[in-house]
Order: C-alpha cells, then structure tokens, then sequence
C-alpha cells in the first residue's frame, strides 16, 4: 500500500509547463511523460516503451505521436502503437497506459486511480489563478521529503515565525488563538487565524505599500490530498470587515496555493504560487513576491529534507507530542487516512 | 456554557456536519463543537478530535446528552 491516497486527483504540472516537447515527471511513484498535442490536448503516458522499457520522455514527438528512440515503436496520444519496426503486424498488446488528465485554473490534474473512477467535478477549484483579476507568481521545487512532511508544514503557521521571520513571520501569528472546521463529508479542512492589529512582515509591506500595522486573516483550505489554499487578507487597522456580500475593497487579498504532489515515498512536488488582486500589472511587486515566497518555500524545504533522514532513521513506534497549534494538521492526517483505506479498499 | 467561548472568526465551512474546534481566549483550552450543537473541552487536540469523531455515533441511537462513554478525554466542562 502506497502512503498515498489513490483514486484522487493530482496536480501534475502547471499548464504553462506543458508544450509540443516531451516532459518527463514522476508522480505517485508512477513515471509519466507529458506533451501537448498540436491541437492543444495535453497527454500523459507511461513512461515506459512496451518493448525495452526505454524512456519514452528520452523519445521523439512527431505529428503528436511519440516515437521511441531506441527502436521505433511508435503510440499515439491514447498510447495504441501505430507502428513497431521490422514487421506489419503490431502485437496485441502493445500500448502503454494513458492518463486521465484535466486542465482547469492553470493547473493540470492527473487522477491516479482506476480510470472508470475518474469524477472531473471533485477536483478542487483555484479560479484567481488564472483570473484577469489577479496576477500570480509561481514556482516548483523539488521536496525530497515524503509528502506528510509538507502537509504538516502548511497546515501549521506557527512555524512562520520561528522558520520565516524577516519574511512572513511576526510574534503575532504565533500568538493568535486558531479556529479549525472540518467537514468530512466535503472532504475540506478550514484553519483560520484572524489577527486585529499585527505587525505587518516586509511580504506584504513591500508589495502593498501598507506602513503601519494591520489586520491579517490567515484561512487555510485544504482539499486533501492535493490542493492547499491559504486565504490572506491584509488590511490597516481600522479597515472595515469585508462587507455581507464578501465585497472587500479596502483590503489587499493575496491567494497563496501549494499543490502538495507525491513524487516517490520519500520525495515531493512542491508547486506553490502566489495570487494578488492589487499591483497587477506591477513587474516590480510580482518579482518581489516570486522572490520572498521563493524564500520562505526554501526555508520549508531545507527544513523538511533534513527532517525526512530524522524520520526515516528513528524506531518503529517514535510518540510525537501534539500540542494546540497541531489541531488542523491532525485533522488533514485523519482524513488522508480515510482517504488511503477509501482508495485502496476498491482496488483490492 | 459556552459564552465565554470566543467564537471568532465567523464560521466558513458551510456544510451540514461542520465539525469545529476552537480556541478558549488567554487559556489553553479547546473546545470542540460537534455539527450536533454538543461541545467539549480538553487540553489534548488528538483526545479531542478522537471524541469529536466518535461522538456522532450516538446520533443515530437517540439526541445528544447520553453519558459519556469509556475512552472520552478528560471533560474539563461538560456543555
Ligand atoms: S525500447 Fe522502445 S522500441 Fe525498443
Ligand atoms: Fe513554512
């Protein structure tokens, strides 16, 4: 049993990353290569040729067919060989396995599962990523630390200011009491922190322009297994609560999302992205944004790679001890826990 | 009993069995509110999720209020 959730949805890449090249990316264990086909459909395959097992991502892509380049074994987007060199007739069982994919908000989802499964309307939303309304930064980075590891991280802000100070952190976040809400069936976790009147971290005085103190709310929404938004607002003391239709103009809105993706047991994609709806067309502010927040992941990631050799090295039964700040993260482990005995129960 | 609870921020998840768990102001408290309307208090976030969990499998058998059962965290309160 993989420490995966199967039968779920994954984010495999970003939209932008996928063009007529072949790309290869590992996800949940499974090799894949991705390439976009001239009219635009994005195609995941095996990574794997049927005949030698040569990498197909290592191939050629003509007229939206992959050729293998070791002996010629040519598939199409459906990954049916068309053509195997030497000889007409091309063996029954000659196909590499296709990949549900769905390309939604920039982002493009790869169920891995059982295909018949697939359900397109239970992946998880992010429309200000590719709102007109906003401008996002992104960036990837590789993880390699189990992919818990990085749930726990995000689902704790605490950490923000003992590991990020100077960036994101202040004493404030970890002052302020947390509000945790879970809904099981819907299969989301809501960890809110709501701040009156905090110091304002260089982060968003930097790209809002804001001098003072502020009113920062920190709500996290977490779709397990994948998809981790973080809700933040900041505005200056004094700025009225967003009004009962959800409008909020005098505040700065910044849309921060992880996908949170299984490379192997023991590494991770760490896709993070950083949405604003202030500063759009500001080259100054997204790269300052780009920059900080490539920071602060960094931080997490060093922090996590080190971490991963503890975990893997200690006793069977280590006890951690859990404390309050720990309530939302135990929430998310409860519910991928679920979501494992879910998934594997249909396949076995 | 719970006025004294700090309920903020305003609710957000907006689904029928919205489990929720909050933090009791200047303590170290929490309390946890089942989608029921019954609530509990413990110092213990996994003690208190174990019984928030386990709690609505009493829903079926009869409305809230039944004793509680053997392996429920310390109830600093009961509501
Ligand atoms: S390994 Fe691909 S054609 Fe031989
Ligand atoms: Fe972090």
């Amino acid at each position: 049993m993989s420490s995966w959730p199967r039968n779920q949805w994954y984010v495999a890449a970003y939209s932008a990353e996928v063009t007529e090249e072949l790309m290869a990316r590992t996800i949940c264990g499974e090799p894949m290569v991705f390439y976009r086909t001239s009219d635009g459909e994005v195609v995941a395959l095996a990574d794997r040729c049927v005949h030698r097992r040569f990498p197909l991502s290592k191939s050629h892509l003509v007229d939206d067919n992959v050729i293998c380049g070791y002996h010629g074994f040519t598939y199409d987007r459906t990954g049916t060989c068309l053509a195997a060199p030497g000889q007409k007739r091309i063996p029954r069982t000659a196909r590499v396995p296709a990949f549900h994919l769905l390309e939604q908000d920039s982002l493009v989802w790869v169920w891995i599962g059982e295909t018949d499964r697939a359900d397109e309307s239970t992946v998880p939303r992010a429309p200000w990523l590719d709102s007109p309304d906003y401008t996002t930064v992104r960036g990837l980075e590789p993880l390699k630390a189990r992919y818990g590891l990085l749930v726990d991280n995000l689902m704790d802000l605490s950490h923000e200011t003992y590991l990020h100070g100077g960036y994101i952190g202040t004493p404030e976040v970890a002052e302020t009491p947390i509000t945790t809400e879970v809904d099981d069936e819907a299969q989301v976790i809501y960890v809110s922190r709501h701040m009156d009147d905090a110091a304002c971290p260089p982060f968003y005085a930097t790209s809002t322009g804001i001098e003072g103190r502020i009113t920062r709310w920190q709500d996290i929404e977490y779709h397990p297994p994948c998809l981790y938004l973080l809700h933040s607002r900041v505005a200056p003391v004094g700025t009225p609560d967003p009004a009962e239709d959800g409008r909020d103009e005098p505040a700065f809105h910044v849309e921060v999302v992880y996908a949170i993706t299984p490379e192997t047991e023991h590494s991770t994609h760490d896709f993070w992205m950083v949405a604003r709806d202030f500063a759009l067309e500001d080259q100054g502010v997204s790269d300052f944004l780009a920059e900080s927040n490539r920071t602060v992941v960094l931080q997490d990631v060093e922090a996590l790679d080190v971490l991963e050799v503890v975990v893997e090295g200690e006793k069977e039964n280590y006890q951690e001890l859990s404390i309050n700040i720990d309530t939302g993260g135990l929430a998310a482990r409860r519910i991928i826990a679920r979501q494992l005995t879910k998934g594997e129960a249909v396949t076995a | 009993m719970t006025a004294d609870v700090d309920l903020t921020p305003a609710r957000m998840l907006r689904g029928e069995h919205v489990f929720r768990v909050v933090s009791k102001l200047n303590t170290d408290i929490l309390v946890g509110y089942c989608w029921c309307g019954e609530a509990q208090e413990s110092e213990d976030p996994i003690a208190l999720w174990t019984w928030l969990l386990e709690h609505p499998d009493g829903h079926s058998s009869g409305r809230g209020g039944e004793s509680p059962s053997a392996g429920r965290p310390q109830v600093l309160e009961p509501a």
